[in-house]
C-alpha cells in the first residue's frame, strides 16, 4: 500500500513539474507567434494614471491586434522596478527616464529616436534628451510646472491679494500677517512642510530648484550638463524660505518631520492653509479625487526665495518624464513600440485620454489641451515675458543626494539652529561632489 | 516508508528533484551570482565589469560610506540583541502563563499570534501613524531623535514576534511531562527551582530555535525599518539591510559595492547564528 502511495505521489509530482515546464514553453511559443507583429511592454512611472494606461493599452490591442502590456511601479519605487525589469529576458520596450542621470545609466540600451515617427510628432524639438553623441534618446511626453498653489478665497479673506505678492519680501509679509492673526482667521499661511520619511521631495527637489536655478544661471550652467560640484551661492535664501515654510505653517516644525504630503494636501483642501507648494499635477487631486475645490478658489504663484531680480521670475516649468525606447529587444518589438507611441501622439481617442483623463499637457503636434486650470498660470507668466524657471534640480547627481538633503532638512526642522543648518549645507553642497564622483567613478 | 526509500534510490531521486531544483534556482544560483557581482562594477544588467576586490576594499577604506556601514552594523547588532532578549523573555513568560489551567487560554494564544500575520511594511506604516499621532501632542515626531526610532522599532518587533515565539514555547512546555515536575515537587523543590532546574532545561530545544529566529530576524530587519524611520534622523536608525538597499538603488554605479556589503552582511549573520546555535545547543538536555 505504502509503495503504491509513494508511486502515485511521485508521479503526481513529476506531472506537476512537467506541466509547469510545458506552460513555460507555451508562453514562449505564444511570444514567438507574435514575433511578426511584435509586442509592447510599457513600464509606467505614474501610479495615479495606471487605470487610464491599462484602458488605452486594451483599446490599442483591440484595434491593431498588437499586445500591449502596461506595468506600473509602486509609488516612488520606479527606479527599483526598472532595474529589476531591465535585467529580465522580457524587458520593458518603452519606459521613462527622468533626466541626464538616467540617460547616462541607460544610454547603451536606448534606441536612437532621431527622425522616427514619434519624434516627428513632437511640437518642439527642445523637449528631448540627447546623449553625448547628439542622438535623441528621450522624448518628453508631459510638460509640468510647479510653484506655490494658493487658496485665493482664503487669501482674500485674510485681506490680501495675489497682486501684492511679487517677491520674497512681500510673500513673507503676507505669510507673517496671516500667522499673527491665525486664531482669528482660522487658518495658517502654509501647509505643513511634510518632512516625514519619503515625503520631503517638495523641499529637497522642487524648492531647492530655485537656488540651483539662480546658481546655474550665474555660472552659465544647464541641467543637461551638470557640474561635478556646486557652490551653494543662494543657500542663505534657501534657508530663509525654509524658515518661512516652517515658522508659518499649520503645525510646529518639530511635528512637520512626521507629516506626509497627503496630510499637507488635506490641510489645503480643508481650508487650513493658504499656500501649498506643489505642481500642476495636483489639479485633479484637489478638485476631484481628494477634494472638491473650484477653479476660482485656486491660483499658482512662483516660489520666491529672495534672489536678486526675482520679480521677473516665472513659474518653474519643465519635465522629468521622458519616453525612452529599449533598443535591446527584437526589431519587431521596437517597431511595435514606435507605432504605439505614434498612435498615442496622433490618435483622436488617445490624445483625448492623455489630456482629459490623465491631465497631461503633452508637447505633441496633435495634443489636446488638458482641462487643468493650474496650467493657466504658467501660460500667463510665459506670455507676460517672465523668465521660465527651468528645472535645474534634474541635475542633482543621485537619489541618495536627494535623500540626504531630505534627512538634513528634517533634522533642521527638529532643531532649527545653525548647527543643524550646517548639515543641510553639507548635504546641499559637499554631498553633490561626493555623489557626483560616486556616480561617475571609473 | 523509510525502508521503501532506502531500497529504491529511484524514489529518493524522484522525490528530491523538485526541491533540489527549486533550491538551485531560488537559492544556489542567485547566491553564486551575488558573490560574483560583488566583484564587479555595473550600472545596468548589461555591462558588468570584473574589478576584483575593489568593492571590498572600499568597505574597509574608512570613508563616509564605510563609517556609515559600521554605524549601521553596531546599531543593528545592538537592536538584534535587545530584541532577542526581550522577545524571548516575554514570549516564554506568556507561554508559561497560557499553559496553566484556566479558561480562555486558546483565545489568548490566538490573539497574541495574530499580529504575526500582518506584513512588515503595512505594520510599520500603521505604527508610524499611531506613534506620530501620540508624539504630535508633545510637539514631537518619530524621526526627531534616534532613540525614538529605536524604541518604536523594538515595540513593533515585540508586538509582532512575541506571539509567534510564544506558540513555539507553548509546544515545548506541553512536552514537559507533569510527572517530572511532580517528582521534583515531592523532592522538595519550590516552583522557582522547578522552572529553572526542570522546565527550562527540558525546553532548551525551543529556546535555541527561538533565539535563532529572533536573532536573525533582528539582524535582517528591513520592512519595518524602511516604513517607520527610513534611517532618519541622519542615518541613526539605519539598519544594515536598509544601508545596503540605499547604496544599491540610491547612487548609480554603486551596485557592486552594495553587493559586496551584502556578502559581508551574510557572513556576519551566518557567523553569529552558528555561534548562537552552538552555545544554546550545548545546553540542551539529552
Amino acid at each position: 500500500m505504502k509503495r503504491r502511495i509513494a508511486l502515485v505521489l511521485a508521479s503526481a509530482m513529476l506531472l506537476t513539474s512537467a506541466v509547469a515546464g510545458l506552460t513555460a514553453c507555451k508562453d514562449e511559443n505564444g511570444d514567438g507567434g507574435n514575433a511578426k507583429k511584435g509586442h509592447v511592454y510599457y513600464l509606467n512611472f505614474k501610479p495615479e494614471v495606471d487605470k487610464q494606461w491599462q484602458e488605452l493599452a486594451a483599446k490599442y490591442t483591440e484595434k491593431n491586434g498588437v499586445q500591449v502590456d502596461v506595468v506600473t511601479a509602486a509609488d516612488s519605487k520606479y527606479q527599483e522596478k526598472l532595474q529589476t525589469e531591465m535585467g529580465k529576458e522580457d524587458a520593458p520596450t518603452l519606459f521613462q527616464i527622468g533626466g541626464v542621470g538616467d540617460l547616462e545609466q541607460w544610454d547603451e540600451y536606448l534606441y536612437d529616436l532621431t527622425g522616427t515617427d514619434p519624434y516627428n510628432e513632437l511640437s518642439s524639438n527642445t523637449m528631448v534628451l540627447k546623449n553625448a553623441d547628439g542622438q535623441v534618446k528621450g522624448m518628453a511626453y508631459v510638460a509640468e510646472s510647479f510653484g506655490i498653489i494658493v487658496r485665493k478665497d482664503l487669501l482674500e479673506q485674510s485681506g490680501h491679494t495675489l497682486e501684492e505678492i511679487t517677491n520674497f519680501e512681500t510673500l513673507k509679509a503676507v505669510a507673517e500677517d496671516i500667522t499673527a492673526r491665525k486664531d482669528e482667521l482660522g487658518f495658517s499661511a502654509f501647509t505643513t512642510a511634510a518632512l516625514g520619511s519619503g515625503n520631503g521631495w517638495r523641499l529637497s527637489n522642487h524648492l531647492s530648484n530655485i537656488p540651483l536655478y539662480y546658481e546655474f544661471k550665474d555660472d552659465g550652467l544647464t541641467a543637461d550638463n551638470p557640474p561635478a560640484s556646486i557652490k551653494g551661492t543662494y543657500l542663505d535664501q534657501y534657508r530663509q524660505m525654509v524658515d518661512l515654510y516652517l515658522n508659518n505653517a499649520t503645525v510646529e516644525p518639530s511635528v512637520a518631520t512626521g507629516n506626509t504630503v497627503d496630510e499637507a494636501r488635506a490641510e489645503f483642501v480643508e481650508g487650513k492653509a493658504v499656500f501649498f507648494q506643489n505642481g500642476n499635477w495636483e489639479y485633479n487631486l484637489v478638485t476631484k479625487e481628494k477634494g472638491d475645490l473650484k477653479d476660482e478658489q485656486l491660483a499658482m504663484i512662483p516660489i520666491y526665495i529672495g534672489a536678486p531680480g526675482e520679480e521677473n521670475q516665472g513659474i518653474c516649468s519643465g519635465t522629468e518624464a521622458f519616453w525612452a525606447v529599449n533598443g535591446d529587444v527584437d526589431e519587431a518589438d521596437i517597431k511595435a513600440t514606435l507605432d504605439f507611441m505614434t498612435w498615442l501622439m496622433t490618435d483622436e481617442e488617445a490624445t483625448t485620454t492623455l489630456a482629459t483623463d490623465m491631465g497631461f499637457a503633452c508637447p505633441f503636434k496633435k495634443a489636446k489641451t488638458p482641462p487643468n486650470y493650474l496650467d493657466k498660470f504658467n501660460v500667463e507668466s510665459m506670455a507676460a515675458g517672465k523668465d521660465v524657471c527651468t528645472w535645474a534640480f534634474a541635475a542633482q547627481p543621485s537619489a541618495n543626494y536627494q535623500n540626504e538633503l531630505q534627512s538634513a532638512l528634517s533634522g533642521y526642522a527638529a532643531k532649527m539652529d545653525d548647527a543643524s543648518w550646517e548639515a543641510v549645507k553639507a548635504a546641499f553642497v559637499d554631498n553633490w561632489a561626493a555623489e557626483y564622483a560616486a556616480a561617475h567613478e571609473e | 516508508m523509510g525502508k521503501t526509500l532506502k531500497k529504491n534510490p529511484l524514489y529518493l531521486l524522484i522525490f528530491m528533484i523538485p526541491t533540489v531544483a527549486a533550491f538551485i534556482v531560488g537559492f544556489v544560483y542567485p547566491f553564486g551570482m551575488g558573490i560574483y557581482l560583488s566583484l564587479c562594477k555595473f550600472k545596468s544588467p548589461k555591462h558588468i565589469d570584473f574589478i576584483g576586490l575593489r568593492n571590498y576594499e572600499k568597505i574597509f577604506s574608512g570613508g563616509t560610506q564605510s563609517e556609515r556601514f559600521l554605524q549601521s552594523f553596531w546599531f543593528t547588532a545592538f537592536f538584534a540583541i535587545v530584541s532577542t532578549i526581550l522577545i524571548n523573555v516575554l514570549a516564554f513568560a506568556i507561554a508559561v502563563l497560557l499553559t496553566k489551567n484556566f479558561g480562555g487560554t486558546t483565545l489568548f494564544r490566538t490573539i497574541f499570534f495574530m499580529p504575526n500575520l500582518l506584513g512588515g511594511v503595512l505594520l510599520g506604516t500603521i505604527w508610524k501613524i499611531l506613534i506620530n499621532g501620540v508624539l504630535s501632542v508633545y510637539k514631537d515626531s518619530l524621526t526627531n531623535k534616534g532613540i525614538y526610532g529605536f524604541t518604536a522599532l523594538i515595540i513593533v518587533l515585540l508586538w509582532q514576534q512575541i506571539g509567534y515565539m510564544m506558540i513555539i514555547y507553548v509546544a515545548g512546555l506541553q512536552g514537559v511531562s507533569d510527572d517530572l515536575k511532580e517528582a521534583a515537587k515531592i523532592d522538595g523543590a519550590d516552583s522557582r527551582q522547578i522552572l529553572f532546574k526542570v522546565t527550562i532545561p527540558l525546553v532548551m530545544p525551543s529556546i535555541s530555535m527561538c533565539t535563532f529566529l529572533t536573532l536573525t530576524n533582528g539582524f535582517k530587519l528591513f520592512d519595518q525599518n524602511i516604513a517607520m524611520t527610513a534611517g532618519l534622523p541622519n542615518h541613526k536608525t539605519e539598519m544594515l539591510a536598509l544601508n545596503i538597499y540605499n547604496t544599491f538603488y540610491g547612487t548609480r554605479g554603486q551596485m557592486g559595492f552594495a553587493q559586496a556589503k551584502a556578502v559581508i552582511f551574510f557572513l556576519i549573520v551566518g557567523l553569529i547564528a552558528i555561534l548562537q546555535l552552538k552555545i544554546t545547543q550545548s545546553k540542551e538536555a539529552d
